[in-house]
Formats: structure tokens, sequence, C-alpha cells
């Protein structure tokens, strides 16, 4: 038998597998789950068909299918699979540097999932994320709403909307960080003008656009850029702007205010001194936790209690790792850490969560364990907000994704030798879509 | 003289806080099993006794103060606060000089600024001493000292003002372009020499006859200090062939090593352990990159199962966060598996042994300095908070986060 010809083998295998997995009714049984969306159960059966969750109830008041397989998780803990919405796995990258706004620019078309820090995000338990490009830009690029299915290309990841296009945001950054020599701009009055000014001209394009509908003689030629700027303008591509500093925020919500676009605040350091007027706006945070405050002025002042502060006010809050500065793996410390500083427990899954699938769109489908929506979860050894339990198992659309008990796996959840290698130790030349 | 010595009592007396009795619901001393239910009593600074609240009168002019757990005052064993300030703007950062490879001359204490933010940021959560200087970047980057983290000035007490000198091998020690070392084994080739120079010039130092005494070198001196065992050398290494390398100039060289960060040293257990040499572990959560991208979170645990003696650190942070803080680092070990008063030891006992510091700090015990960390729960849990502070007998003042 030829190597090749035992290789296709395995595929055929596989992928008569794979149907067979669509099928399968699989109950979770006996775990303290914490759907999110409703209050938590003590010992409770989780039901997934296909990619679906079917069911979520209490132990023996949950109706078990026939046919289905049980899987005994007594002892564990369930809750929806965790959503980042601020990344950077996976190799990304976005502007080039060569001017301050890049609209055109699409980071779909630089990541490499195959990337060790993909599957160290799975470790953590993370299911869906927005990754984007860094905050050396006013506007950086188009970010892309990921799942972290175990697929071989981007497009094996991507989250489409009805019309088949890839889900995504764009990013955009104010303060220091996008402060350069020119053709950056020099000052924050400036980099807010600069901004103001790309947003006129894509209102003019935009009315261009709609001259055109009733003569396409009179259609723009096509412009990348203003293509994605429209897309801002009509509320299909939400803004995730980087902001740090108090004025900085009201920078942001005032660009809002003059443009009408979708958005959510990402770090947002010092929410905790503006927090009535980002509430009043009614704009949702992403925010971080970080160890220490300090390693960039605007960061001076960032405190734990942004959580609690924003909770109080009714700010849809969710965390980000902006992995590599967190580690995804240390995901949930982030919830932790918010409730040691006033945050409701409650609050803090959530923000782990659902707030999360809020920001990015995705509330039908993912952030919560109800029937209906998407099988994404985690299973975890203990209490989610300790920091001595860890994820065993990471699953996506009714598919395990990580299995801690997976010495691959585990290598990946832990590290070790051949951990930070993009190729798995034992595994040269492939990874199976399915363990 | 008789008077002199008087007034002397008098003015510590003054000087020194009230007396205190902790009294702890679990009371980690690191000399044996926690006490449950335990009292500390401080006098003048150091503590006075320890035991549990049965076996111990408290005399009714102490303070008392009731928490639910104490443990040794935090001793980070390797850290740079105080040198890479909070805002990492050129003006507050001056733990690593480029100008040369090998600079074991720059001390740490004409360098740190101890009312830097992050010093009390780090004290905030229990961190009462500090193992800090010159960060990883340079072949020899320069000198650490140990000091408490109340001291508003470098000059007021030092624990060591000279612990370590400060090494590096691995690529980021390494030079750009053309300039020396651009390999890995040019750096361990230029350190050989100047340690070979530094020996010569032990040899010229000992010489009966003072007219052949050489002239004074800052940066022999320093390396002198090394090659008579008066201080450590810590070599940062992450890679198992830097770690190699380190080992083998220890035994060509006879320093004592202190090995730092060894994200693989779990690949070399039994060499480590062979060498005798300590292990300041990477902070379990440094990020997986570059030489520590093999960096496994039961590094710890896997050297503290093989016998080895090791501590933790909050190691150096470029960007944001600017500092580490060692309690978390602790932590997250004994969550991956270092037993629990290991991973304790590690950031009080312990340390407090590799840094030579330890008849003073590291544990509570009769005699020694009155440095404890007052904690409202589990230390290492997220939501616990430090809920007290006391250094040489003194209450800190604690923005509890």
């Amino acid at each position: 038998m030829t190597s090749a010809f035992r290789v296709a083998l395995i595929f055929i295998a596989f992928a008569s597998l794979s149907v067979a997995e669509e099928e399968i009714t699989r109950a979770f049984t006996g775990a303290k789950i914490f759907p999110i969306t409703g209050d938590p159960i003590d010992s409770g059966t989780l039901i997934v068909r296909g990619s679906t969750i079917i069911a979520v109830g209490k132990n023996g008041a949950t109706e078990i299918p026939e046919g289905a397989v049980t899987v005994d998780v007594s002892g564990k803990v369930m809750m929806p699979g965790l959503i980042c919405t601020h990344s950077h796995i996976g190799q990304v990258s976005g502007g080039d540097s060569s001017a301050p706004i890049q609209p055109d620019v699409r980071v779909l078309d630089s990541i490499n999932v195959r990337d060790a820090s993909v599957r160290k995000a799975r470790a953590g338990g993370l299911t869906t994320v927005n990754i984007m490009s860094g905050s050396g830009h006013l506007l950086s690029g188009q970010t892309i709403y990921l799942k972290l299915r175990k697929g071989e290309t981007v497009e094996d990841l991507m989250i489409l909307d009805t019309g088949g296009k890839p889900r995504g945001g764009m990013k955009m950054a104010n303060g220091t960080n996008s402060i350069k020599t020119a053709p950056f701009p020099g000052t924050r009055g400036k980099s807010a003008a600069l901004v103001r000014e790309q947003y006129i001209k894509a209102q003019a394009y935009q009315k261009k656009l709609a001259a055109a509908k009733e003569d396409p003689g009179k259609a723009p030629e096509r412009d990348l850029a203003m293509e994605a700027l429209v897309e801002v303008l009509e509320g299909k591509r939400v803004v995730h702007h980087h902001t740090h500093r108090h004025d900085d925020i009201l920078t942001v919500l005032r660009l809002r205010e003059e443009f009408g676009f979708r958005l959510v605040l990402h770090h947002v350091s010092e929410a905790w001194k503006v927090a009535p007027q980002i509430a009043a706006a009614k704009v949702p945070c992403s925010i971080i936790l970080l160890d220490s405050p300090g390693g960039k002025l605007e960061a001076r002042d960032i405190e734990w209690r942004n959580g609690a502060e924003l909770e109080k006010l009714g700010v849809v809050t969710s965390f980000h790792t902006d992995d590599p500065i967190n580690d995804s793996r240390w995901f949930l410390r982030s919830g932790g850490f918010a409730v040691r500083a006033g945050m409701s427990r409650h609050g803090a899954l959530y923000a782990l969560t659902m707030a999360g699938a809020i920001q990015l769109d995705m509330e039908e489908r993912v952030g919560s364990l109800s029937a209906g929506k998407d099988a994404d979860f985690i299973i975890l050894s203990g209490d989610p907000l300790s920091v001595y339990s860890r994820v065993e198992e990471t699953w996506i659309e009714g598919k395990r994704v990580f299995n801690l008990a997976d010495p691959e796996d585990k290598l990946c959840a832990v590290g070790g030798e051949g951990a930070g290698s993009p190729r798995l130790t034992n595994m040269c030349c492939f990874d199976f879509p399915i363990k | 003289m008789k008077l002199f010595n008087i007034f002397l009592g008098l003015a510590l007396v003054t000087a020194a806080q009230a007396q205190l009795a902790i009294q702890g619901g679990s009371v980690h001393t690191m000399e044996g099993p926690a006490i449950t239910n335990g009292v500390i009593l401080i006098k003048d600074g150091k503590i006075e006794a320890v035991g549990s609240a049965e076996s111990i009168t408290i005399p009714e002019d102490y303070q008392k103060r009731q928490v639910p757990v104490v443990i040794p005052g935090v001793i980070d064993a390797h850290t740079t606060v105080g040198l890479s300030g909070i805002l990492n703007i050129d003006a507050d950062q001056e733990q690593l000089e480029k100008s040369a490879p090998i600079q074991p001359e720059l001390r740490a204490i004409d360098a740190y600024n101890a009312r830097d933010p992050l010093v009390t940021w780090v004290r905030n959560f229990g961190v009462t001493t500090v193992n800090t200087g010159h960060a990883p970047g340079a072949v020899i980057s320069g000198q650490a000292m140990i000091i408490k983290t109340h001291h508003l000035n470098v000059s007021d007490s030092n624990l060591s003002p000279f612990s370590m000198v400060m090494g590096n091998l691995g690529s980021k020690a390494l030079a750009s372009g053309k300039a020396v070392p651009g390999t890995r084994a040019k750096a361990v080739a230029i350190l050989r020499a100047e340690l070979l120079k530094a020996q010569g010039y032990l040899k010229k130092l000992e010489a009966k006859d003072p007219d052949k005494a050489p002239d004074r070198n800052l940066r022999l001196e320093a390396l002198v200090a090394v090659l008579k065992k008066e201080v450590p050398f810590l070599i940062t290494a992450h890679r198992h062939h830097d770690i190699q390398a380190a080992l083998r100039l220890a035994k060509e060289f006879e320093f004592r090593l202190v090995l730092d960060g060894a994200s693989e040293a779990y690949q070399l257990v039994d060499e480590i352990k062979a060498a005798g040499v300590p292990v300041i572990v990477h902070p379990t959560m440094m990020r997986s990159y570059g030489d520590a991208e093999n960096l496994s979170f039961e590094n710890a645990k896997r050297l503290h199962d093989a016998g080895i003696s090791i501590a933790l650190q909050s190691g150096y942070e470029a960007y944001v966060p600017k500092t580490r803080v060692v309690l978390f680092e602790a932590a997250m070990a004994a969550a991956y598996g270092l037993p629990r008063e290991a991973a304790l030891a590690s950031i009080t006992k312990g340390a407090a042994k590799i840094l030579g510091i330890s008849d003073r700090v590291g544990s509570l015990a009769p005699g020694k300095d009155a440095d404890l960390a007052l904690y409202d729960g589990d230390p290492f849990e997220y939501t616990s908070h430090c809920v007290g502070v006391i250094i040489d007998g003194a209450s800190v003042p604690v923005a509890k986060r």
C-alpha cells in the first residue's frame, strides 16, 4: 500500500465519521451548569444534537432522547464557550504603517489558523474570537470574527453572514499608540481631524452609491477603503475602538455622535472616571484586566474595578485577552479579578460569554446555553472563577476541539517541549478535524 | 558610654511601632505546618513569639489585629521594579544599558527609584522584600540589590546593596547588526574572556606586595566578588542549551550560579540537580514566545519534585503590564501542581534562602524581622485580598485591591 493511498483511506474513514458526528445526540449529565441567560443549575443536563443545543435543564427533569450518548460529567462545571472580543492570535497583521487610516486592509488575509496561539486559545476555553490588527493606526483594518473550529484554513473558522460574507468589525484607535511622525498624526486634535475627514469622504461616497441605485451611470469607481467605511456608516460593521484615557474615551463618543457608527469601546482603562458618560451613550465596553498599571502613560490609571463600575451603570461589558498581552489560557482569570474588585459573579461570567456575543452581533447563536444555540461550551474541573480550576474540554458546534486528557492537547494547555512549534511534536503533516 | 547606650535604646523604642499581636485564622510560619488560630507577637520590629492561641499569652499593652490568613512578607526573588518605571518612557527606564555587553559595575543602588508607583503596587499585595536590579538583555547587565518595599530611599538599610551579578545567555542578550556578541558562542566567549581577566586581577589583588596591587577596576572588582563567591552570578537562560552553557561556565570558573528564567529547565532536571544550582523560575504566566516558547506551567513543580531549590519571580516586563506580581505567579504554579506549601515557600523561605537572607526574613520565627502579609482568604485565590502589610514591625498602609 503506498503511503498516499494509506493517507487517502484515512481521510475517507474520517470523512464518514464526520457525517456520523452530525447525527449524534449527546446528553451531558450531572455537571453544575451556568447557562448565563438562566439561573445556575446545580446538577444539570445539557443535550446537544449535531451542532446545536436542544435542551438545558435539571438532571432528571430533562428528557434524554432515545439513542443519545450519555456523557457523565458529574462533579464538573459547564458554561458557554468563552468569547474574546479582542485578540491578536494567529499571527494577525493589518495596516502597514504607510498611512494612518487603512480601511481597505482585511486581517482575514493574514491569519495563520495553524499557529500555536490558536491551539492555546482553544485550551483556554475560547470558542469565538474577534481577531484584530494592532492599535498603531487610527484605523488599522477590518477585523474578523472566528469560531475556533479545528480547521485547516481561515475559511474553516469564519462566521458567514446570510449573504455568505465573513463577519467582522473595524479596528480603530486613538491616544498615543497611533500618534507618530507624518503621515501619522502628531497630536490628539489632529488624530480626530483625520478620522473625521475620512468619514466625511465616506458619507459623500455613500451618497454617490445611493444615487447610483436610481441611475447606475452615476456609480463611483470602486474604492475598497470607502466601501468598508460605508459599511461602518450603515452599521454593518461595528467599530472596535482602542482607547484608554478618559478624554480619549469621550473623543470616541463624540465621533460616534457625529457619524452614527455602531461602537464598542476597547480597553477603556479609565472607564471608572467616565462611566456615567459611557452609560448615557449606551455604548458597550470590552475591558482588560492587567497584573499592574502602566507600561505606557495611558494605562497608568487602569483599575480592576472598571468591570464593577460599568456593571453598576448597566453598561454591556465584556472582557478580552488582547492575546498576547494576556495569554488566552488565562482568560477566566479576568473574571476572577473583576469579582475581586466588586463585580458580581454573574456579571463576570456574563462578561466572559454573553456580553461578547452581543458586542459581536452573535447573541442569537452563541454566548449562553439554551435550546437552539450553537453547541459551544466548556467543561471545567471546578468553579470558573477559581485559580485552581482547569478547562478540561472545549466544544464548538457539537465537536470537541480541546481535550485536556489528550497528550497533544495537554501540551497546548500546559506548555512543554514543542509547545511553541507551529506543528505539534508527534503530528507532522496534518491535524485531523475530529479526535 | 553607658549614657550613650541608654539614649540609643530610648531612640529605638521611640522609633519602633506599638507592639503588635496578630491573630490569624491560619498562620503559615514556613517553619512547620500551618497553625490554625495562631498568634504572632511583634516587639521592636522583630518577631517575639509565634504559636497557637492557647500557647501564647498576649500582653495587655499589645495592639491586637485579627485576620483570616497570615504568611511571611512575600519575597520577590527577581524583579526590576524601581528600575523599570511605571510610565515606560526613556526617563524612567533604568534597567538596561546597551553601551557594552558586559557591565557588572552598574550598581542597582545607583538606579533604584524607591518611590516608583510599581514598588507600592507590588507591596499592596504583600510583597515586602525585592531582589531588584538590572534586567536581562545584555551578557552582564549590572548588579542587583535587596531592599524592603517600605523604604523611601535606597540608603535606608538595604538588606543587601549588592546581592548578585546579573547575566543573560540567549537571544535577548545578543546584539544586532555587526555588534558583539552576534551569536551565542560569541557571548560565552566574551564572558569567559572577562572572567579570565577577573581571575588575573584577583591574583594581583592577592599578591602580598602592596606595590604590585593593580589599579582599581570597577568592572573586575564586581567579577572578583563573583569569583570569591561573595555574591552569586545569576544567569537568565531559557533554552536548554543556554542553561547548559551557564552550568558549563559555573563549573569552569567555580562561581555560585543561580539559574534564572530557565523555561526549559524541566529538560535538564538531573544536570541542574547534580550541579546543586538553585533556580529562580520564570513567572508562571510569562508569555511563551521566543526563547521561552517551550515554557511549561509545570516547570516549578517538576524542579521542586526533583529536589531542586526554587523561587518564583515577577521578572522583567517590557510593556503592558509593566510588572507582574510574584504572589500571582506562585498562585498559578500552585494551580499547576506545585504543592501549596512549596508554592508559598517559593515566595518566602525558599526565596530567602536562595538570596542568602533567611536569617532575617522569609519565615515567622522569634528573632526574625517582623515582615508579614495578611489576607482575607487563600492568598492564591483570585478573589482574596491583601488586607495588611507589616514591615519591620510597622503597619504599612495598604490600598486594598
